[in-house]
């Protein structure tokens, strides 16, 4: 079996004094999309930082494609393929849509044209907003764009953190649609995720962290009524 | 009291808001009324009502993002609401500054640490106990409350550190000893038990108990399930800025909008 | 419209031009980087400098030497600036910022006086000589030609940067989010480089146009380039098309206020126009009362050691220990050497209220001297009498309770800005006028408790009485109820109100009790030197003090005696050193460099021994990353 796109081995990391993240290990096969659930402070958007290198764990290691990356850089990280889609809108409000675009693709080969033409197909709605600046963008259509990031950088990593958060469940799972898509594209993804139900539903594999570390592991189903004991304490 | 929502599709869902009570019931300490914030084009929080009573401890939950935090800026006066209205004791205080708001018993903890971190952490204490003499002229010892606070919220231990070298959960309970130092009518803590360990918390939990026995309210956003179900009288689940359930714990638990919130729409 | 009306005109958009291109580069900086460059007017000034130097001094051509300015050698002082002093400042606090570009400033001010010495006169030439038109009898010179459309070719070529070009588009959305700049493969810190290479080379395009007119000082064209801050803040600091139309509106006001303005004021009596250089101060002030009310700052303790606060009988034995020295000294010092030492001794009091000011409650203050003048200025007109004292007191004290009033609702940069733009306000009014221009106020000994306070020694000894009490008080203020206050808020004013206090009423408060202090201060300032002169007063000597005590440990009583001492001193050691020329400048070159050196720790030397000790001694540190966001909001460029 070929090396996973991505493993985390025996990983601590914080910040500072605080450490957030004990022994967590885990591994994405390349193709598959990973799901890594669990209640909020559990330690999943730490588990994304250390995995494309923003934050650097103090034991264990990263390997991407079999490769030790411990102290490679996040830039580089993200030339080799890493593309993190960071919670909370990973947009430049102040520009506009266009001008995003052309950011996204500030080092790679396509050019802009090509670039807006992928997006634009895929969202047209982002295509009539072109020249809107971003920040006025709906958070829906702020997300769509967050997610060109992924469409344009043809990355082989593709790390998700909470694409759904404060979005309604409609806009939801139309990105998860395009999840869905690039993974059929051969792209392996990490999602991190609180709506459960949602991000089970596409994944191959899932695992529950709470309190800094990795609960279970296993194929969706299995997951699916463990979370709810994790969330809301078992009554449902 | 309300009976917790049934239904499921957010898309037609209409808030349940428990009607049950009114900014001039004598038992509500605090009441959160009809508050609506926009940031630039994001609705943070819209059309909330929340009313904690006096002697209860009163739960917000809700993922993250939800605009928990941002309720706590306007009931403090931080943040300006786009519209709605805060009561205190009664009273309308939306039109008053942070100052005054807490000169009329409300205190509060944040989420991201607002100690004073140069200072220990008996002097935090201090400081507020001061501050309260200094505005409520009374004639209580700001030193023996300061003492009396210290031991309460069992930080005896560490009192002479410097704030900003305590473990996250500590400097938490400095937070909520520096509130209690103001003497609340109504306290608002911002997850006072993230940080804390199993131990900890427990005694956090028993110690909000005691401080809603007194007659304190006091609400309180959470996201260890586990304390939230056993200290709180009624909870508010907040999601997408809407209040979507007002119950008991055991009815919010089991309300599927309420899993819906925390887990995705079923499909 | 008289003839002589639209020619004022011309020459107010003229003079605007070159205010709007000064501030174009530093919002262009700001909004990038997020740091406001105090040093942008002596990166201008230093511009002019190396110009002359090249064409007057070397004789090189005007189209090799503009070009290699403004293209190569500006640019790259900016970038070096950046990668050297800037970019290790990532994520610092406002406060700290402010140091390191104030460092800068004084720095290049020493360096610039250092090479060119000042008692040279230079004259650099327009760049093209004479000529120019009259239209309908208004005059157009061919240089003033030249400034406008300069102005339109820069203000044409940044708004193609910035809209049509892929660095221009990332340098407005480096602001927004430089690590998801860094994930799309742009560097931010590359980025933030080139802004501060535009912003110096427009700082030196605005010194080479406006050297001819206001002639080759290095101080007056720093001073002049700084007017270009005004117009920067008419944009927010983030808009370049309403920068360039407050740099414009500012040229008109200035050259039209002593023509159309001044002698038409009933009552007012600056009918000459002096008051002319304040107009761009009074301009910055007026468009800070209108700024919107910033949000309570939350926490910034971190990284802070805040040294151990003497207990009393720790302060006493130094109080004591303090007189036992001057006690020495009078002994030691001839009476020359006395008058320095006094000179110590009462700016260490004056700065001991910055101590109380800016160290303890984090309000920062560009000027403490313009409070120590007030002081000496009322003990000027008390006769002998000591009550002297306290009329300072009292003046500076209400003068910082209006100062306190006004910008209660400011804080970092813009408190910062606006204490600049009152003590250079002033510094260009009040000081010029009463003791400026050759004038002077001579201050008499007060008589007191039948001590002979004309005897050096005496006097000395009195001072340094009140230095011993003044800290010994400071440091109960500080233990006490109080100080408690005051470090709370500085440590979070968010938490503080939500606790119920009254924020603005503690500013206020504090403010007014610093003035006072640094009023009682000018009393015996005044008193020492028997002569002072508004140069004595200027807003270079407040930025200077600040810069000193904060190397000092600006939380320390140390740190206020250090800084007197280092800027009275150097002075002098420069007189006795052998070898030292005297234009070198040394208390502005090393207070600038030490400045830009310990800047970086908000704790000053003090906490660099501090650091030291509780290494040695095995013990924490708290942690040096910042708790919050770093502190600058809305910073993000409008360009069109």
């Amino acid at each position: 079996m070929a090396a996973p796109a991505l493993e985390l081995k025996g990983i601590t990391a914080g910040y500072g004094r605080i450490e957030v993240l004990h022994d967590v290990s885990l591994a994405v096969p390349a193709g598959t999309v990973y799901a890594l659930l669990g209640p909020n402070g559990a330690g999943k958007t730490t588990t994304m930082l250390v995995a494309s290198g923003y934050v650097r764990p103090t034991a264990g290691c990263v390997h991407v494609a079999g490769s030790h990356v411990n102290r490679v850089a996040p830039e580089n990280l993200a030339k080799a393929g890493v593309c993190r889609i960071p919670e909370g809108r990973g947009i430049f409000p102040n520009l506009t849509v266009n001008e995003n675009l052309r950011m996204f693709t500030y080092s790679s080969p396509f050019s802009t044209g090509e670039v807006q033409e992928k997006s634009y197909a895929r969202f047209p709605r982002l295509g009539e907003r072109r020249n809107q600046l971003a920040g006025t963008l709906s958070g829906g259509e702020q997300q769509m764009l967050a997610m060109s990031r992924a469409l344009v950088a043809d990355p082989g990593i593709l790390l998700l953190d909470e694409i759904s958060m404060g979005l309604a469940p409609k806009i939801v799972s139309e990105l998860y649609e395009l999840v869905g898509q690039l993974a059929q594209d051969g792209i392996s993804i990490l999602l991190v995720e609180q709506f459960a139900r949602t991000a089970l539903a596409v994944s191959d594999y899932a695992a529950v962290m709470t309190g800094g570390r990795i609960a279970m592991v296993g194929q969706p189903a299995d997951v699916a009524d463990f979370v709810n004991e994790a969330y809301l304490g078992g009554a449902a | 009291m309300s009976t917790p929502s049934q239904t499921v599709d957010l898309e037609t869902y209409v808030p349940h808001v428990d009607h049950t009570y009114d900014p001039r019931d004598p038992e509500v300490a605090l009441y959160v009324d009809d508050v609506s914030v926009r940031f630039g084009g994001v609705q943070a929080v819209s059309s909330a009502t929340v009313a904690a009573l006096a002697g209860q401890v009163t739960g917000l939950i809700g993922p993250n993002g939800a605009g928990k935090t941002t309720t706590f800026n306007v009931i403090t006066g931080l943040e300006s609401p786009t519209n709605g209205k805060v009561w205190l004791d009664n009273n309308d205080v939306s039109s008053l500054p942070p100052y005054k708001r807490a000169r009329r018993g409300l205190a509060r903890t944040f989420q991201r640490l607002e100690v004073f971190g140069t200072l220990t952490a008996r002097d935090n204490i201090l400081a507020a106990a001061e501050f309260r003499r200094s505005w409520a002229h009374d004639h209580s010892d700001p030193r023996q409350v300061a003492d009396e606070l210290i031991e309460r919220v069992g930080l005896g231990h560490v009192q002479h550190e410097r704030v900003d070298m305590l473990p996250t959960g500590l400097a938490r309970l400095v937070e909520l000893g520096r509130g209690l130092a103001t003497r609340p009518k109504v306290l608002l803590l911002d997850e006072p038990g993230s940080g804390l360990d199993t131990a900890e918390s427990e005694a956090l939990g028993d110690l909000l108990i005691e401080l809603a026995q007194e007659g304190i309210a006091v609400l309180v956003v959470e996201h260890d399930v586990d304390l939230v179900m056993r200290v709180c009288n009624r909870i508010h689940v907040l999601d997408f800025g809407r209040i979507i359930c007002v119950g008991y714990p055991k009815d919010v638990q089991a309300d599927p909008a309420v899993q819906a919130a925390y887990l995705g729409a079923e499909d | 419209m008289t003839v002589e009306f639209i020619q004022l005109l011309v020459v107010g958009l003229v003079t605007g031009c070159v205010y709007a291109l000064s501030a174009t580069g530093l919002v262009v900086t700001y909004t990038t980087s997020g740091i406001f460059n105090f040093a942008h007017g002596a990166i201008g000034m230093l511009g002019a400098f190396t110009y002359w130097q090249l064409t007057v001094g070397w004789g090189w051509p005007a189209w090799v030497a503009l070009p290699a300015v403004l293209l190569v050698l500006a640019p790259l002082f900016g970038g070096a600036v950046e990668r050297v002093l800037v970019r290790p400042l990532h994520g610092a606090s406002v406060d700290v910022t402010l140091v390191i570009t104030l460092g800068l400033l004084l720095f290049l001010l020493g360096a610039a006086n250092y090479i060119w010495d000042p008692a040279t006169s230079r004259v650099l030439p327009e760049l093209f000589k004479g000529g120019g038109t009259s239209i309908a009898g208004v005059n157009l010179s061919r240089q003033q030609i030249l400034i406008v459309v300069m102005a339109i070719v820069v203000a044409l070529a940044l708004r193609t940067l910035f809209s049509k070009t892929r660095i221009g588009i990332a340098m407005r959305g480096v602001v927004d989010d430089p690590d998801l700049c860094a994930m799309s493969g742009a560097s931010p810190a590359r980025i933030q480089q080139l802004s501060w290479a535009i912003g110096a080379a427009l700082a030196s395009l605005a010194g080479i146009l406006i050297a001819p007119k206001v002639g080759l000082s290095s101080l007056q064209l720093t001073l002049l380039v700084i007017n270009g801050y005004a117009a920067a803040l008419f944009g927010r600091l983030k808009s370049l098309p309403r920068t360039a139309v407050g740099g414009i509106l500012l040229g008109i006001l200035v050259e039209m206020y002593p023509v159309y303005i001044s002698p038409h004021v009933p009552g007012f009596s600056d009918t000459a126009g002096e008051l002319t250089k304040a107009v761009p101060m009074i301009f910055l002030g007026v468009l800070l009362l209108f700024l919107p009310s910033a949000r309570l700052r939350t926490s910034t303790a971190a990284g802070r050691i805040a040294p151990t606060v003497p207990g009393l009988r720790q302060s006493l034995v130094g109080g004591v220990a303090l007189v036992v020295v001057a006690v020495v000294l009078t002994g030691l010092l001839s009476s020359d050497n006395l008058g320095i030492a006094t000179s110590v001794v009462v700016l260490a009091i004056a700065l001991l209220s910055l101590v109380l000011l800016t160290g303890y409650s984090g309000q920062t203050s560009l000027c403490v001297l313009t409070f120590v003048g007030l002081g000496a200025w009322a003990m000027g007109h008390s006769g002998h009498s000591v009550l002297g004292l306290l009329w300072g007191a009292l003046l500076a004290g209400a003068a910082g309770a209006l100062v306190a009033l006004a910008t209660a609702r400011l804080r970092g940069l813009y408190l910062a800005l606006a204490t600049f733009a009152f003590a250079k306000g002033m510094d260009e009014a009040f000081f010029y006028f009463h003791l400026g221009s050759g004038q002077q106020l001579e201050i008499k000994r007060f008589q007191l408790l039948g001590l002979d306070t004309q005897s050096p020694s005496t006097f000395f000894l009195l001072c340094a009485l009140v230095l011993a009490v003044a800290s010994v008080g400071v440091l109960a203020v500080r233990r006490g109820r109080w100080g408690r206050q005051l470090t709370a808020l500085n440590d979070s004013p968010a938490a503080c109100a939500t606790l119920g206090v009254n924020t603005t009423i503690t500013k206020v408060v504090v403010f007014t009790a610093a003035a006072a202090m640094a009023g009682f201060a000018g009393g015996l300032y005044g008193s020492s030197r028997g002569i002072v002169t508004n140069n004595d007063f200027a807003v270079l000597g407040s930025l200077a003090l600040l810069l000193a005590v904060r190397v000092g440990g600006i939380n320390t009583i140390t740190g206020a005696i250090f800084g007197a001492l280092t800027i009275t001193m150097f002075p002098e050691i420069q007189k006795h050193v052998h070898g030292l020329p005297d234009k070198l400048q040394l208390a502005y070159l090393l207070t600038g460099l030490a400045a830009v050196s310990v800047g970086r720790d908000p704790d000053g030397l003090g906490g660099q021994f501090s650091k030291l000790g509780h290494y040695l001694r095995g013990l924490r540190t708290p942690p040096q990353s910042a708790s919050g966001a770093p502190d600058f909001e809305e910073a993000r460029l409008v360009h069109s």
